[in-house]
């Protein structure tokens, strides 16, 4: 029960692979590498289609990342199960993030 | 019923989601509640671990019943730190836009959307949280 982190870069643009659970004790990794690795990035993106599920830990860093982004460029959160479509919708993240099922 | 009893601390987020999701396969609940109640388990066991005693250490334990009909787990988290009502935390303002969003109170707000139903107690000395789900 962890979590994968898998970070592509080119051009401005980088993509996070997120597999497993983003939670209380997988939330600080990817924390970190938002808070690291997000000069200069016009675009960023998270593949979610292997992520299990979400805690609140886990919606406060996308919403981090997301504050980031709105300074700087865009960001899409891609492909979520159902089952996390469903974290997002109860929170009104659907509202907030740019969600492409 | 089961009952855990360990150190509340975050690195048993993981020793009583593991403790609860066996009780959960062996009643053959369904993968999507068993996602739900280990959110809500991540949002309680974690609150404990970081506000419930402050700056010193503490237990926290854990039950769990399974019902048959209908179907369904009721788990309680005990915890004897300072006394908090999680249910009296203001709902987050889901409308409002990321700019805006703090990020206070979302944890027992997604507790409460996807449980049948939770309680809190504050009974000699702890603080005990009851959570109902039906699956």
């Amino acid at each position: 029960m962890a979590m994968t982190i898998e970070k592509k870069a080119e051009n401005g643009t980088v993509t996070f692979v997120l597999k497993g659970r983003l939670d209380t004790n997988t939330a600080p990794e990817l924390q970190k590498e938002i808070d690291d690795g997000l000069k200069g990035v016009k675009e960023l993106n998270f593949e979610i289609s292997g992520l299990e599920y979400l805690s609140s830990a886990g919606l406060r860093t996308l919403l981090s990342a997301q504050k980031t982004m709105n300074e700087q460029g865009t960001m899409k959160v891609l492909h979520p199960k159902d089952s996390v479509m469903e974290i997002f919708e109860i929170t009104g993240f659907t509202d907030i993030l740019t969600i492409i099922k | 019923m089961k009952e855990l009893t360990v150190e509340a601390s975050l690195q048993n987020v993981l020793t009583i989601t593991e403790f609860i999701n066996e009780e959960l396969e062996n009643a053959g609940c369904p993968l999507k509640a068993r996602l739900q109640i280990d959110i809500a388990i991540d949002e309680i066991v974690s609150n404990i671990a970081k506000y419930a005693y402050e700056d010193s250490s503490g237990k926290i334990s854990v039950t769990i019943d399974i019902f048959s009909s209908p179907p369904g787990a009721e788990m309680t988290f005990t915890d004897s730190g300072v006394p908090f009502d999680p249910m009296a935390v203001k709902d987050p303002d889901v409308t409002l836009s990321s700019a805006d969003r703090d990020i206070g109170g979302l944890g027992i707000f997604m507790v409460k959307k996807t449980m049948d139903e939770v309680i809190y107690e504050y009974k000699d000395g702890c603080n005990i949280l009851t959570v109902r789900k039906e699956f």
